[in-house]
């Protein structure tokens, strides 16, 4: 094993987008010598591809906003499933988080005042989103980026080596993570420039890798999105968390085939644009569930004079969470109202002038313009839904970001809980920075009160054998070959709407998979050889896609990003349960229900018990505390 | 509607390498990154190259197509006639490590040798007051997505490797602008835009403009205002004079580091 480099590490932080980095920021801050491995080059992570914005109750637009507004519009945006002492933490912190940023040289749009200025998004009951035009993504992993590269000049000066604290591995892919005697002792993976192998000794591990996109077809996912966090961890005997909730965006784009699923932002709809259907109706109308229709406007003309007055008239049902806008578009392409490639209408050119929309959307012009000649001024871009999100993840605590194996922790996308069975657009970006500096603080505690394991022989000899197997074979199928056919699956079998005997073909199928990719061999060298990285990623996207479709099968309702035709209803029984997946002896799913933790009394008083009552059942909402709290008429 | 492309594509590694050809199915409304996608699942499994969003918002796919640099995500095969071959090969002022993919760890490098954002200490977070007229100038530069396109047309780098060392390239002489321009930045970053990042081998031929695939305008935003601020300070008489008694550096100047 002469060809495998060795590092010693505090803290190894996996994934190098919005959480990872800021997890590793703290961890640095925290004095611990931290490692970022990033699957492509730094500063290139998915989160650049965030364009709404991060939501914080700042309450810069409307000072009416406030923390305990945003845990609100947090939980019946996932519909009560949510981790509500996430879903708390989040709101109080995400403010801090955001001037933070700006601290380190964010430049975010201004108020009038020079304050960070905030957008309506769906969901949201203020204006809430911190943004930078439709890029606040990109702004964020740089502002991140440049704070790494700040401390590494600090480190420059005063220990004379920029990379004494904090270095980046950049394409670099982890393929194993090591577990000694029940605690995490390291990482084990491979670079893409030589495919010569790494070990990483640390006795904490921060998984923030982020989503499973490309287990799907139609995703506005990169190839980095293959679920590899959700799988190591499986793999170390962590377990996952409600694996059925995979967020459909309402908005990718449908046209032309080559782009289809790549995202459309919220924006567009935050800013004044509306959905049409073929015959040119505002469809969204149509489809106001009861458990909102309190907080939506009925007609037309309420809904557009929300944008200047938000006090007197109720918001757009365009600006519904994303779940609902999605079935909605879903229903109307499948009743034959839909545009000309299988989408919806969505309009921007007749609501705003030109140049309001050039200044607002820079990059949904240029998308458009450059990827299907469509100008957004002028004419209708046509949307339909894209696999864009998963809610599920690995089970953490939700103040540490600790997972059930002693040093493993998980951040951001790849963790499991905050969003309940469906995210809020800015809940994202805001989630990455609040849980990424617990993660970090926390990974940084447990290395103080912990002594290092030890990585042993075996453990390495097992993974160099796991991923040189590729190699090893020859004459089978191409990985490729067996990626396209497991997206397929899944978008046919396990997608936006979901059916019980689809759902038991698609396990069956995955079986099939299973044992082709078993098979599959590659050609070419080691250095930098995407096939054979790919033959690898397929372990982690086929364990995730049987994570997904055992719990999608299992949960008889339809909640947030879980549309069960079968059961189209939500049911207050199954809120009280989280599905958790972990992995039996022979490496299958084995699903567990537990019961949700009763939410804290301070914060069920937040609610209005007509509210509760649509998600609880009747043996909860006995036993909420009377009188004082759930009062009625508390808005 | 589908066609068969012919596509020259450079394969090798560490300098040895030639131009393979190779025939490949286009659909309509596809990009040139479709193109390679389609070769590397069925002819050519082993064919390295860097993506990410294919949206044009992560600046990974970079390449060099018929000689002319581009987003590979964002160049539609309907701008070139069916029948004719594209070559499409790596940045060719980096080092390749095989196929399309180069090292571009020389701008990591340069990146770390900028002075970070420097706020006024007094400030804490949420206190910054900035109006968008004044971000809105850095703004602009930061919608770079970091595709070094512009890095690798810069003639004063492309061509003569000799000046890497001195010379910062457009990508980051705009991040010194950037944070020269940053309404809440302390630091004066005219000294060391000329001494240490080379601002002066910068003859503005815009090459930089034209391939910036974000449309930034490098050259007239960036560049030539900060090369107008630094020479607002060199020939400032009280400046010049100050430098001659103490020969010290201003204390505004912040340091580079890796650099003294």
């Amino acid at each position: 094993m002469t060809d495998i480099q060795r590092y010693s590490y505090d803290v190894v932080v996996i994934g190098a987008g919005g959480s990872g980095l800021r997890a590793a920021i703290e961890a640095r801050l925290a004095g611990k010598r931290t490692a970022i491995i990033s699957k492509s080059l730094f500063g290139k992570a998915h989160t650049v591809m965030a364009e709404g914005g991060a939501a914080a109750a700042m309450g810069n637009v409307n000072p009416a906003d406030n923390w305990q507004v945003h845990f609100r519009d947090t939980m019946r945006g996932g519909k009560f499933l949510n981790s509500w002492r996430m879903a708390e933490l989040h709101a109080k912190e995400a403010p801090d988080r955001v001037w933070e940023l700006e601290a380190w040289g964010a430049l975010f749009d201004r108020t009038k005042e020079g304050k960070i200025s905030q957008r309506n998004f769906g969901g949201h009951e203020y204006p809430r989103l911190a943004h930078v035009g439709d890029r606040t993504g990109l702004e964020m992993i740089r502002t991140l980026q440049q704070k790494v590269v700040a401390l590494q000049q600090e480190d420059a000066i005063n220990l004379g080596d920029p990379e004494a604290r904090v270095k980046v591995f950049a394409e670099t892919t982890i393929t194993r993570l090591i577990v000694e005697n029940g605690r995490m002792a390291g990482a084990f993976g491979y670079q893409r420039e030589t495919g010569g192998f790494v070990l990483f000794e640390a006795p904490a591990v921060i998984i923030a890798t982020g989503g499973i996109g490309k287990t799907f077809k139609v995703t506005s996912n990169s190839w980095e999105y293959t679920g590899d966090g959700h799988a190591l961890a499986l793999l170390a005997g962590a377990r996952l968390l409600n694996m059925e909730f995979v967020q459909f965006h309402p908005t990718g784009m449908v046209w032309p085939p080559s782009v289809k699923g790549i995202l459309v932002t919220e924006s567009v709809r935050g800013d004044g644009g509306v959905l049409r259907n073929s015959e040119g109706k505002r469809f969204m109308f149509d489809y106001v569930p009861d458990v909102f229709r309190a907080q939506y406007a009925e007609t037309e003309e309420e809904a557009d004079r929300w944008y200047d007055d938000q006090a007197n008239n109720r918001r757009p049902p365009e600006l519904l969470p994303r779940d609902e806008v999605a079935r909605s578009i879903n229903s109307e392409v499948k009743a034959g109202r839909g545009s000309p490639h299988g989408g919806v209408f969505l309009d921007i050119a007749s609501r705003l002038p030109a140049e309001e929309i050039l200044r607002r959307l820079p990059s949904m012009h240029h998308q458009f313009k450059q990827l299907a000649d469509v100008d957004i001024t002028a004419e209708p871009m046509e949307v339909g839904p894209t696999c864009h999100y998963v809610m599920g993840g690995i089970e953490v605590d939700p103040d540490t970001q600790a997972a059930a194996i002693p040093g493993l922790f998980s951040v951001g996308e790849s963790s499991g809980g905050m969003h309940g069975s469906n995210r809020l657009g800015g809940n994202s970006l805001s989630d990455l920075v609040v849980f990424g500096r617990r993660a970090g603080l926390y990974a940084a505690e447990y290395v103080d009160a912990t002594e290092r394991p030890a990585v042993s022989d075996a453990a390495i000899e097992s993974a160099v054998a796991e991923a040189l197997a590729p190699f090893e074979r020859t004459g089978g199928e191409s990985p490729y070959a067996v990626h396209a056919d497991l997206q397929q699956t899944m978008n046919d079998l396990v997608g936006i709407i979901r059916r019980e005997h689809e759902m038991e073909a698609a396990l069956k199928e995955l079986v099939t998979l299973r044992e082709r990719a078993a098979k599959v061999s590659v050609t070419g060298g080691r250095a930098y050889n995407p096939g054979w990285h790919l033959a690898l990623d397929l372990r982690n996207m086929l364990v995730v896609a049987e994570a997904i479709a055992t719990a999608a099968l299992e949960r008889q309702e339809s909640r947030g990003g879980h549309t069960r035709e079968d059961y189209p209803a939500m049911s207050p029984e199954w809120r009280q349960v989280n599905l958790i997946c972990s992995l039996d002896d022979d490496g299958r799913i084995k699903l567990t229900r537990q019961p949700l933790p009763p939410m804290r009394d301070d914060l069920l008083a937040l609610f209005e018990r007509s509210e509760l009552k649509k998600y609880m059942t009747d043996a909860e909402l006995v036993s909420l505390p009377a009188g004082d709290s759930a009062q009625e008429g508390n808005h | 509607m589908a066609y068969m492309a012919n596509l020259r594509v450079w394969r090798g590694d560490h300098g040895e390498g030639k131009l393979v050809d190779y025939s490949v199915e286009v659909n309509e409304g596809e990009v040139v990154l479709d193109i390679l996608h389609r070769l590397q699942a069925t002819q050519a499994n082993d064919l390295a190259l860097r993506w990410n969003c294919k949206a044009g918002k992560c600046g990974s796919c970079s390449m060099e197509i018929n000689g002319r640099p581009r987003l590979g995500c964002m160049t539609r095969m309907s701008i070139f006639d069916q029948d004719q071959v594209l070559t499409i090969t790596p940045m060719r002022t980096f080092p390749v490590i095989r196929d399309l993919v180069t090292d571009v760890s020389f701008n990591y490098e340069k990146a770390r040798q900028i002075p970070s954002f420097s706020p006024d200490p007094a400030t804490k977070p949420g206190e910054f007051r900035m109006q968008q007229v004044d971000v809105q100038r850095s703004q602009e530069f930061r919608k770079c997505i970091e595709c070094y396109l512009c890095q690798n047309v810069c003639h004063v780098i492309r061509d003569h490797e000799e000046n890497m060392p001195a010379y910062a390239g457009p990508r980051f002489l705009m991040r010194v602008a950037e944070l020269e321009m940053h309404p809440a930045d302390m630091a004066d970053r005219r000294n060391i835009a000329q001494d240490d990042f080379g601002l002066g081998y910068c003859n503005i031929t815009k090459c930089c403009t034209e391939v910036c695939p974000e449309g930034i305008h490098i050259t007239d935003n960036a560049l030539i205002p900060l090369k107008e601020r630094v020479v607002g300070r060199k020939y400032d008489p009280l400046v010049w004079l100050g430098g001659k008694i103490t020969r010290k550096q201003h204390r505004d100047t912040p340091r580079v580091p890796g650099k003294h």
